[in-house]
């Protein structure tokens, strides 16, 4: 048990299905063709490219026109803030996103913020993270264009209540984007019940490789791409299609929502499992993650100890967990995320993520457990806050 | 991404806990930054006999305070006062860059510790 790795940080990334490799195996050496080649080889990797968006479309309940492969999720938020920021302006220059946001969003937003003379307001979150409605409709102006809200937040997994945002949206003509990174596999992603108008994914959060993307965009919002080329995604992001990475994501995505209620109970059991053995070993605890949150997610700050040496002392258990202090995120400022709900600095730089996926045990629980006990209480001996 | 002395040092911490009437006391950091740290010294014959530490902070804050007390155990205060963070930072085996401000931190803590013994000193001397 000692040697192998617990990986309990899967909203940083995910392991790769081998079902998902094996698919997309073929597309590197066999169907290794330029989708807009016209002999077989060619053919053969454009019906792979459409047969993937297909997929993709039924999953998300749209049109396969709708589904645009890109390089990333941060490529997928750049496309839709600063794309129809630019696309619009003309309509008004006000942006709405909340303070929880990740940073392919909250710095897109700034970005336009103060190079291209965009204004943005940031929606407050309550003390479980989840943004205010009733703040977020008072930020509303006559020149607010577009509204971009994430669906669950990688940090503390709250889900946000994105159906509700996308008809106060679409009941005042207002764009609306979700960053859905997190909430894929773990989420409805349909759409048309959400009510958004553009929405992004990684693959790599869902057992796809790293380095591709998707964004939904409903038809009729056209904007600006980032990258000016050839033809290939409708121009909306040209370069020759990478054909493995989305016969890869669109087949993670399926298995996704395939196995859903499989993979649901069975890591939302262990979150119980870990929260339960948390709670009843562990005092001085601050819990980070509300009740409304998706399954894989459990962030906790320890009272008088910092995360830093949290995650390394885990870390020489082969334990792999995240946090929001500072000190690791070279920006010497703690989460963003942890203190948008308002917490004290100390326990901002405090906070520990622990993300789980389907490849987990309840093995891997009870040692995860048994070894936080340990680093908790050795850690604290060394602080000056008692607990 | 760090050395093996700053993993020793965090792992196996030396000199660390409260100490009951010390000497001098410093306190330095804020829980705004992320690292505080609080330095306790004993002071004979201007000599750092004794020294703890209780720390709140990241690897390298916890791995610069105990190898700062190592540092000043033994030392005159003359001497201990001119320790700065490139030597503790030096016999760390170096730092990330952007962790250069912990280990500022442990300098400061050592000047706070005897800014506390002179001043208590000098209120004793005045009450003799
Ligand atoms: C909420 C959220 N949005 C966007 C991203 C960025 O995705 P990518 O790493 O594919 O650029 C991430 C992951 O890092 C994320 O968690
Ligand atoms: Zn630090």
């Amino acid at each position: 048990m000692e040697k192998r790795i617990v990986y309990l940080d899967n909203n940083a990334t995910t392991r790769v299905d081998d079902r998902v490799v094996k698919k997309m195996e073929i597309y590197f050496t066999k169907f290794y063709g330029n989708p807009s080649s016209l002999y077989d080889l060619g053919f053969e990797a454009k019906n792979a490219v459409e047969d993937a968006r297909k997929k993709i479309s039924k999953i998300l309940n749209c049109s396969d026109q709708e589904i645009f492969f890109t390089g990333s999720g941060t490529e997928s938020d750049n496309i839709a803030i600063k794309g129809v920021a630019r696309r619009y302006q003309k309509k008004g220059k006000h942006i709405i996103t909340s303070s929880i946001e990740h940073h392919a969003v909250l710095n897109s937003v700034e970005y336009l913020g103060k190079k291209e003379g965009f204004e943005y307001s940031l929606v407050k979150v309550d003390s479980d993270g989840i943004v205010d409605i009733d703040h977020l409709k008072s930020l509303i102006r006559p020149d607010t264009i577009l509204i971009s809200i994430m669906y669950a937040n990688n940090e503390t997994g709250a889900i946000q209540p994105i159906e509700e945002i996308g008809k106060i949206a679409r009941e005042k003509g207002i764009y609306f984007h979700t960053d859905a990174v997190q909430a894929a596999g773990k989420l409805s992603l349909d759409v048309k019940k959400l009510n958004v108008d553009m929405l992004s994914l990684s693959g790599h959060k869902f057992h796809a490789p790293k380095g591709v993307g998707i964004l939904y965009k409903r038809t009729g919002i056209n904007p600006i791409p980032l990258f000016h080329g050839g033809h290939h995604e409708k121009n909306l992001r040209p370069s020759t299609e990478n054909v493995p990475y989305m016969v890869g994501i669109a087949e993670a995505l399926e298995i996704a929502y395939d196995e859903f209620e499989e993979h649901k109970k069975h890591i939302y059991k262990l979150k119980m499992m870990l929260k339960e053995g948390i709670e009843k070993n562990i005092d001085g605890l601050v819990l980070n993650t509300p009740k409304n949150s998706v399954f894989n997610t459990l962030n906790y700050s320890f009272k008088g100890i910092e995360g830093e040496s949290i995650l390394f002392s885990l870390n020489d258990f082969k334990i792999s967990v995240s946090t929001g202090s500072a000190c690791t995120s070279g920006s010497l400022e703690p989460s963003h995320v942890i203190m948008a709900m308002g917490r004290e600095d100390s326990i901002s730089h405090g906070s520990i993520r622990f993300s789980l996926s389907k490849y987990n045990t309840e093995e891997e629980i009870k040692y995860t457990i048994e070894k936080l006990k340990e680093v908790v209480e050795r850690i604290r001996k060394i602080s000056p806050y008692k607990v | 991404m760090y050395s093996k002395t700053v993993m020793e040092h965090f792992r196996n911490p030396h000199n660390y806990g409260k100490m009951e009437n010390p000497d001098g006391f410093g306190r330095v950091g804020n829980p705004q930054c992320g690292d505080e740290m609080i330095i306790y010294i004993k002071v004979k014959d201007n000599v750092i006999v004794d020294v703890k530490f209780e720390t709140f902070g990241c690897v390298a804050a916890i791995a610069s305070s105990s190898i700062t007390t190592d540092l000043i155990k033994g030392k005159t205060i003359e001497e201990a006062l001119k320790i700065t963070n490139k030597d503790v930072v030096n016999e760390l085996g170096g730092l990330p860059a952007i962790k250069t401000h912990c280990s500022v931190l442990a300098e400061d803590g050592i000047k706070a510790a005897i800014e506390d013994y002179k001043k208590k000193k000098l209120k004793e001397n005045n009450n003799d």
